[in-house]
């Protein structure tokens, strides 16, 4: 199944080289048995735990004491369960964004500014609706969908540009959506400093706030996790659907799989590229308004450190699944709060998240390919 | 001693037999032409030469010293020089760097441009390859970058140079360019493998010939005794088995001359990218229950005329006329045919995006399209372990069966197959043409593309010929003789 994912394609390109020094070969396997794609993840955990527990004991700490602080600091209490969950909430959404394009070979790896217009777009739908007031200028029935559509759109648009390139010219659209990150930021950071400063946050670039009413309801008292969690999650399971019971979701795996068998096939190659890239944008833009509503209440430029890049590793993690995309999200969210929480602990920097996060994903990576292919050494 | 001895060389790969216990020597300063359709053997025989495959059995003496099968390497540091059809040159690098490449220890620190450009000024004086060497590759022409090609063969220490078809790419002053240079290289005691399809440049620039086909030595002999006819009769072969077939003769009925026809080519032109030859106002009628065949030499816009009918490419002259319910067999089934890593029960129904037995409301009715496919796998004989499974882990054979059937068992009056037994074994080739033989019973009107001769007169009832994008006007096969046919295909006559 994970055979056609791009970044299994890498790898074997990666390990195609070493064929040519004629070290070792690759042969495909020609059935693959469940055991082994089950010791293969395990395999992948096993990797991960053992090569930060070295870099831990390279730090001077104790193995499990470090490795129980992460976990009790993810997972040991109600707080530390919602602030997980807190932090998977973006990442489930440019995630998705990312799962999405790849399994169409639109490498969208612009979430990240998608997700600040689509913040900023929410801000200013805000802004707009407001009265003189001050106040909410039209029901919240109408106007919280009307704040969450336009910041979709916002990074919907955002993601249309590099892909009519692409459709048109065949410009790549990895350097361009990478590049309009920093426009993106750039463009709100601009924002933020002008037309929507907040006149009373005493000199920061900061936006105004979102109207109370149109902030996303808490999921629990004295905890910070919100319904965008379960909005992330139902859309997740929609996606699924899509994915695999329609005829988008059929021609979205073909285009994917092979460009030149789907368009022989009748398919319009161009056409399914920009509705996956119109998908793809919006989720990355919901991520935006998730956080605004859901958390901050306003945009600052440290609102995301690097959810749009994240959400590529959570993609790839769970195999550009759509359903594996929250398990992956939650687990890379209990990372950076397990480590956080564990750097108070034991003298640990916090960037172990960061080494565990990296090391599983090239584990996942390895142990895909070995479940694909069997290596011959000569 | 002679520069170079095949002996006895056995190559096969599953089924088909490659290279079938072939021999032959090539002294020094001689010129051996090497002919043979596609797939007669000559790149698996010379792949073998060149040690990127290793021979069953069979071994090879260079300069009366046995070559250790399977090392590239050694074969170059023996004196074998291979210019690829393909050019295997760095775009963005200079003609001394691409020289250069590859010829250097990866050990020694200094450049050794400047000997090195000596070197290659002192070869292209000496042989008349002039290019200069500081200029990018990007930059030459065609002809001049065969011309580096041959020169790093040369710079390599090459005594027997292969040149694998080197005038499909050249325009006529480019190719006697090229035949003045070969007479140089031979007169200094090279000796030169010179594989091509045109007989008239294997009767001006070679020695000896050798015709291979099917995995056969059918013919060796000197040039000077040969004629194109003897030539083109033996790469084509006499003795070919037809497939039994229903004698329907279509044009016996009536009405049949009077019937419009299902498909229509007027005066189609096109061009395309992927496409060195443009077609040329190409015209075509096949009527129903008749299966015309197009033969050709591969290259001469066949793939661009099926990509045409096939809706990929829009003809920039001329118009097309199809009829309703079209099947299309395309030449390349792993990439165009198929989405190698959807299931085979997807595949089965992807060109049926906007059918209403698969799709409600856009949404798949999974159940149907199993059951659609498992039906096509059962009436087809598709050998597989699941309609799971990706197509992309089913043979060639198998493959093509489950294309034919998606595509047949929606009774298409207009069938259009490009290659359709390319790369298959014997039992798949005849079920193949038993499918579309039976389709043409059934009144289909069938156009088949193909480069294998064998399977054009078996299944055709008109042949056209297509050679430099154009295509000759098509007539009853039995009009065609063997060697017309041959002479037709190499550009050398208009039509029988």
């Amino acid at each position: 199944m994970a055979c056609h994912l791009p970044y299994v394609w890498c790898a074997k390109r990666t390990l195609c080289l070493c064929q040519q020094t004629t070290l070792m070969r690759l042969e495909p396997r020609t059935s693959i048995s469940p055991l082994a794609t089950a010791s293969a993840g395990l395999g992948a955990i096993a990797f991960t735990l053992v090569v930060c527990a070295l870099l831990i004991l390279w730090a001077n700490a104790d193995v499990f004491t470090a490795y129980g602080a992460i976990f009790t600091g993810a997972f040991g209490s109600r707080f530390a369960i919602t602030e997980t969950l807190t932090r998977a909430t973006p990442l489930i959404f440019t995630g998705l964004a990312a799962a999405v394009a790849f399994r169409a070979r639109l490498y969208n790896i612009g979430a990240e500014g998608q997700l600040y217009v689509g913040a900023i777009v929410a801000v200013a739908a805000s802004m707009w609706m407001t009265n003189e007031a001050g106040e909410l200028g039209l029901p919240v029935a109408l106007a919280f969908p009307l704040m969450i559509a336009a910041g979709a759109l916002a990074g919907a648009l955002l993601l249309l540009i590099p892909t009519l390139l692409k459709t048109a010219f065949k410009v790549d659209e990895v350097v361009t959506t990478l590049l309009l990150n920093f426009i993106a930021l750039l463009f709100v950071s601009m924002l933020l400093d002008g037309p929507m400063k907040d006149p009373t946050a005493m000199g920061w670039p900061q936006s105004p706030t979102l109207l109370a009413d149109l902030e996303f309801s808490k999921l629990m008292r004295r905890a910070r996790v919100h319904s965008g969690l379960l909005f992330a999650s139902v859309i997740s399971v929609v996606l699924w659907c899509v994915l695999s019971f329609t005829r988008f979701g059929l021609a979205l795996r073909a285009v994917g799989a092979s460009p030149r068998g789907a368009a022989f096939a009748g398919i319009s190659v161009n056409a399914t590229l920009i509705k996956v890239a119109l998908i793809s944008g919006a989720l990355a833009g919901l991520a935006g308004v998730g956080e605004v509503a859901g958390r901050t209440g306003y945009v600052t430029l440290d609102m995301s450190p690097g959810y749009g890049y994240s959400g590529i590793v959570i993609a790839m993690l769970a195999g550009l699944n759509p359903l594996g995309v929250v398990l992956a999200a939650v687990f890379v969210g209990a990372a950076i709060v397990g480590a956080d929480a564990m750097s108070r602990v034991v003298n640990v920097p916090t960037y172990i998240a960061d080494v565990i996060v990296a090391t599983a994903l090239i584990a996942v990576l390895v142990s895909g390919l070995l479940t694909q292919y069997k290596v011959k050494w000569r | 001693m002679k520069a170079l001895e095949l002996l006895s060389i056995r190559k096969r790969f599953g089924d088909l037999i490659a290279n079938d216990h072939i021999s032959l020597t090539l002294a020094r300063g001689e010129v051996l032409a090497l002919l043979g359709e596609n797939g007669a053997g000559k790149s698996t025989l010379m792949n073998i030469l060149f040690g990127h495959y290793v021979p069953d059995s069979g071994s090879i003496n260079v300069f009366g010293e046995t070559l250790t099968p399977g090392k590239p390497q050694e074969a170059l540091a023996r004196g074998v020089g291979m210019v690829h059809q393909h050019f295997t040159l760095a775009d963005n690098l200079s003609v001394l760097d691409n020289v250069m490449l590859g010829a250097e220890k990866l050990t020694r620190v200094a450049s050794g441009h400047s000997a090195a450009r000596e070197r290659l000024q002192q070869l292209s004086a000496q042989f008349g390859l002039t290019v200069s060497p500081d200029v990018l590759i990007r930059s030459l022409s065609v002809g001049e970058k065969q011309r580096v090609e041959i020169l790093k063969a040369l710079y390599r220490g090459a005594r027997i140079l292969i040149l694998d078809e080197p005038t499909s790419v050249l325009t006529p002053p480019e190719s006697s360019a090229l035949f003045a240079t070969l007479k140089k290289l031979v007169a200094d005691g090279l000796s030169i493998i010179f594989i091509s399809h045109k007989l008239d440049e294997v009767l001006a620039i070679s020695d000896r010939v050798a015709v291979l086909r099917q995995g056969k030595l059918v013919f060796e002999g000197v040039t000077r005794d040969a004629t194109k006819a003897t030539l083109a009769r033996a790469m084509v072969g006499h003795d070919v088995t037809r497939v039994e077939r229903a004698h329907v003769e279509p044009s016996s009925s009536a009405t049949w001359h009077d019937a419009l026809p299902l498909l229509r080519l007027v005066k189609v032109s096109a061009v395309s990218p992927d496409s060195r030859v443009p077609l040329d106002r190409v015209s075509l009628n096949v009527r129903a229950g008749e299966i015309v065949a197009i033969a050709g030499v591969s290259g001469n816009g066949q793939t661009l005329l099926a990509d045409v009918l096939f809706g990929l490419v829009k003809p920039s002259a001329g118009h097309t006329v199809l009829g309703k319910r079209v099947a299309r067999i395309p030449e390349d089934r792993e990439h165009s045919g198929s989405v190698g890593d959807l299931s085979v029960w997807e595949n089965a129904i992807l060109p049926r995006m906007n059918d209403l037995r698969f799709f409600v409301w856009g949404v798949l009715k999974r159940a149907a399209a199993r059951a659609h496919a498992t039906s096509l796998v059962k009436t087809f004989d598709v050998r597989l372990s699941s309609i799971e499974q990706p197509i992309r882990r089913l043979s060639g054979g198998n493959m093509q069966k489950l294309i034919l059937g998606r595509e047949l068992s929606e009774l298409p009056d207009v069938i259009i197959a490009a290659q359709p037994t390319w790369g298959l074994d014997v039992g798949a080739v005849a079920f193949v043409h038993q499918q579309l033989l039976d389709a043409r019973e059934r009144g289909a009107a069938v156009l088949i593309i193909s480069e294998d001769l064998d399977e054009v007169f078996a299944l055709a009832d008109r042949v056209a010929v297509m050679s430099k994008g154009r295509l000759s006007e098509a007539v009853p096969a039995a009009e065609w003789s063997r060697e017309n046919i041959g002479l037709a295909m190499a550009g050398e006559a208009a039509a029988a």
